[in-house]
């Protein structure tokens, strides 16, 4: 057995790995990363329309602060979010884009003077005073009171990306590409690294660590249709489950993004919405108006996919040899602004769609994009049963996103939580808990085991397909366990998912080459994300509500009575067919921002008996003229202590002139 | 806005049957010898080679290796050589192709296996070489809280212009220097230097790129055949950028 030994393991490459790894070795330890493909080719590179974060520095973002990003992300939650978690997350987040403006990343800046703008299907003219010239501006994106998300074209991923790539390198971290973590080592609650798979030689190694950091991203390919790269299989979250300690939170919280292109599922930014884009039906009439007066098509992603559904069925769709589908309309948009700041967009329709979106209408329809689910984790990002296991990003639900995620909050959770939990492995790092108290002949338990389960696919008994058993889960994901969701299809899917879980236990590899071995490796990793499939479709059967993206058509309503809690799923036995689910209250009590109206959507939502109570005592604090907005929000809901101390400052804006 | 849209019925395209000829050799495994394996594959509508290697993946060979992650055109791991020329193949669609397609790995980059190739250690190679970071002596000093600092709109425009880049490798893959002299840092090096010099955040001199790029390994070292800038699949301006970077290297 090959034995690598580390203060730190990271597995995940994109965003959130490579920013954790950053603050760890700045602390001194010792990292390493591994990641399944070149870390420059992480999905982070696919966010495309920009960051969150409330800079306020565009005259449409006049007035914005930590606290309007707070509500705008707890109401797209649907409260489904830890708020202490949202609260360090909105103060970060103006830190993260400065210091990726350190680090190269060249953020689009404000234009003084006059420019054209298309708002709500109109042309309107922003001025932007000579005083915020060349700073760091930012478009609209759904779901937000002001212009917050700060971009690079639509390229914003791919520029984070590579800037924290290159700082990565610039620090001297180490990087172990096309290395996938398939097991993790653990004893007595307390993980203590991985069993890796080299994808290249085919070989297992264990590496050792005193702490674990998994950032691999969501688990999009449970769905057929979705706008993930293919690489987004969920593995990182897969083996935290394995563990049978660590617990997954709200996997049946899954987004769908409005704007894939169609059929392919590709996305196109929710930018081309944000700089102006309409959604048209197959009549060329802008529906999302007559379903959301206010917010059109900003309102939060879940509300917009849901309507744009709710319209196909209701036959308005445009047809097609594939299905129907609506239309994403940004002609009006003009050729300059497509060419110069959505010019992936305009790559993808023409390449994918053959079309030229200057003058053509782009076909579109929802498709999976987002985990907000993931592995529970503290405000720390360190599991809440495993010691020594930290998660962040996509793959954590640490959890600022609750039931929906806003555009604009994944890129910026990557970094921010990546700041945040690098700062927090070090500090466990310095602690006595980092102490390792574990025999190698555990670490070679995990090993054998896992030598013997990837042995157990040339079993000569064994005759399932492993590509054959991952469509039918995709399918069956995509068809019973989407947008909308109901009890018969919930339950004959569990049946389903059930019954292939068993069949991949009897799948057969043809092939017995070594090195890459591309057979073998989707069929151990079909058997995880089944676990997942099962975690997800368990959750959205038993919760009986709807929250945020998760929408039940036999239980249209929030219900926050019975529901105001988080889904924690668990798999103590290998031998059980479907995971364990139990439940975690979120405190009404403890809430900056006590349950309500999101400002789009269902208005009749069941309130929990403390809401009212709660609100009251909010009112009364934020109603206290003798305090300003910092020592509101200390009274209602003290936060500050969880941050590291370099991240607790309050953010300096350059006012606006006018501002009263 | 009551007009038709043609667009409503999208096209079909006649049935083919394609024929693909595709590069097979694995390192690892001792008794593999390089060779050329025949696949037929019924065309569908809209079908990229995403979707056709997957397919002759999944139904007739589950050995072929090769490599996608965004599958959209973004991500830079799925360069080949398609009837010969470097390309993106998850957005190359077979109806752009003759009947008969040709697959290669790669050239000029470590072989994994099939049409999987190693550009990831490449280019992290060039990386470290070139030290493509933003090289300042008070990065550690900014404090996070207070306001960033101005930048011209169009510098950072231009900026993103140079760092569209994906790092997919067809550039070497097109470039003569490249397949003879393994040390040249290839049309994407020299792009990532003149995206380095462009920022002003950067506070590398003209010296200290020579140092890197002075050379027959550098900028010196092409021979303006220019196939880099005929094969990027993002266009980057890399004949504007070679002539550029050397004009400023040798007036230094």
């Amino acid at each position: 057995m090959k034995t690598i030994y580390t203060d730190a393991l990271v597995i995940g490459g994109g965003l959130a790995g490579l920013r954790t790894a950053i603050g760890i070795k700045r602390q001194g330890f010792d990292v390493i990363i591994l990641s399944l493909v070149p870390p420059k080719r992480s999905h982070s590179a696919a966010a495309q329309g920009g960051m969150q974060a409330s800079l306020a520095h565009s005259v449409k973002g006049d007035g914005d602060n930590e606290d309007v990003h707070f509500a705008d992300t707890i109401k797209g939650s649907d409260w489904g979010a830890d708020q202490q978690v949202a609260r360090m997350f909105v103060n970060t987040a103006p830190k993260a884009i400065r210091e990726l403006a350190s680090w190269g990343v060249p953020w689009n800046r404000v234009e003084a003077g006059e420019h054209e703008v298309v708002i709500d299907g109109k042309n309107v003219v922003l001025n932007e005073p000579d005083s915020h010239h060349g700073l760091i501006t930012a478009r609209n994106f759904g779901g937000t009171k002001k212009w917050r998300t700060c971009y690079v074209s639509d390229g914003t991923g791919h520029s984070m990306l590579y800037s924290v790539s290159n700082q990565a390198l610039a620090e001297k971290i180490t990087i172990h590409q096309r290395m996938e973590a398939i097991c993790l080592i653990h004893e007595h609650n307390r993980c203590i690294g991985a069993i890796v798979r080299d994808l290249k030689s085919g070989e297992l190694v264990s590496y050792i660590s005193k702490a674990t950091c998994i950032a691999t991203g969501g688990f999009g390919r449970i769905y057929r249709t979705s706008t993930n790269a293919i690489i987004n299989e969920g593995i990182g979250a897969a083996i935290a489950l394995e563990t049978g300690v660590a617990e997954l939170g709200n996997m049946e919280a899954i987004q769908f993004h409005p704007t894939a292109i169609f059929p392919a599922g590709i996305l196109v930014t929710e930018g081309c919405r944000g700089d102006g884009g309409l959604l048209l039906d197959a009549d060329l009439h802008r529906f999302m108006p007559d379903y959301e007066p206010d917010k059109k098509e900003l309102a939060s992603r879940d509300v917009v996919a849901r309507w744009m559904e709710v319209h196909i069925r209701k036959g308005k769709g445009v047809k097609s040899r594939y299905g129907d589908h609506l239309w994403l309309d940004i002609r009006l948009l003009g050729e300059e602004h497509i060419n110069t700041s959505l010019r992936e967009v305009k790559e993808i329709c023409q390449y994918f769609l053959g079309i030229d979106p200057v003058k053509e209408l782009i076909p579109v329809r929802p498709a999976q994009h987002y985990s907000m689910g993931g592995i529970r984790t503290t405000p720390d990002g360190q599991s809440s049963t495993l010691s020594g296991l930290f998660a962040a990003g996509e793959a954590a639900c640490w959890d600022m996103h609750g039931f929906n995620r806003l555009g604009g909050n994944s890129v910026a959770e990557t970094v921010v939580a990546g700041m945040i939990v690098g700062e927090k492995m070090a500090e466990f790092l310095h602690s006595d808990a980092a102490d390792i108290n574990i025999s190698t002949g555990t670490a070679q338990k995990f090993y054998d085991a896992t030598a013997s389960r990837l042995n157990s696919f040339y079993n000569p008994e064994h005759h399932e397909s492993a590509f054959a058993i991952m469509k039918e889960m995709q399918e069956i994901m995509s068809s019973d366990v989407g947008i909308f969701r109901h009890k018969d299809t919930l339950t004959d899917a569990l049946a389903k998912l059930t019954t292939l879980y068993q069949r991949s236990k009897r799948i057969k590899v043809q092939s017995k080459a070594p090195g890459t071995n591309p057979e073998l490796t989707t069929a151990y990793r079909v058997q995880m994300m089944l676990k997942l499939a099962l975690c997800t479709t368990k959750g959205a059967l038993q919760r009986e509500e709807s929250r945020g993206a998760h929408f039940r058509e036999d239980f249209p309503n929030r219900n926050d009575e019975d529901w105001l809690s988080r889904t924690l799923a668990t798999w103590p036995n290998e031998a059980q067919q479907q995971p364990d689910l139990h439940y975690e209250a979120l405190d009404i009590m403890k809430m900056e921002l006590p349950p309500g109206w999101r400002g789009y959507g269902a208005k009749d939502h069941l309130d929990h008996a403390d809401t009212a109570k709660r609100q009251a005592q909010v009112d009364a604090v934020l109603q206290n003229d003798g305090l300003d907005r910092f020592e509101k929000q200390q009274q209602l809901m003290p936060y500050l202590h969880l941050l590291p101390e370099e991240f607790q400052a309050k953010n300096d804006r350059v006012k606006f002139k006018q501002q009263k | 806005m009551k007009t038709v849209n043609k667009q409503q019925i999208i096209p079909t395209t006649s049935a083919r049957t394609l024929t693909f000829n595709i590069f097979r050799h694995n390192p690892s495994d001792p008794s593999s010898t390089p060779r050329m394996q025949h696949y037929q594959l019924a065309e569908t509508d809209t079908m990229t080679l995403f979707i056709a290697l997957n397919d002759i993946r999944e139904n007739q060979d589950p050995s072929l290796a090769f490599d996608y992650v965004c599958r959209a055109g973004i991500c830079g791991s799925c360069a080949m050589l398609v009837n010969g020329k470097p390309s993106l193949t998850c957005r190359t669609l077979t109806k752009d192709l003759p009947d008969v397609i040709n697959l290669h790995p790669l050239p000029g980059f470590a072989l994994i296996a099939d049409l999987s190739v190693d550009t990831g250690q490449w280019m992290q190679g060039m990386s470290e070489r070139l030290e493509t970071w933003i090289h300042n002596q008070h990065l550690a000093e900014i404090d996070l809280s207070q306001v960033e600092e101005k930048m011209d709109p169009q510098k950072a425009r231009d900026i993103y212009e140079l760092e569209r880049c994906i790092e997919c490798g067809c550039c070497v893959a097109a470039c003569a220097t490249a397949q003879m002299n393994d040390n040249f840092i290839g049309a994407v090096g020299i792009n990532q230097i003149a995206r380095f010099e462009l920022d002003p955040r950067d506070e590398r001199s003209a010296k200290d790129f020579y140092q890197l790029i002075g050379s027959e390994d550098g900028v010196f070292g092409c021979m303006t055949l220019l196939g880099c800038d005929d094969m990027c699949p993002k266009d980057l301006p890399l004949a504007q950028q070679i002539a550029f970077m050397r004009r400023k290297m040798a007036t230094r």
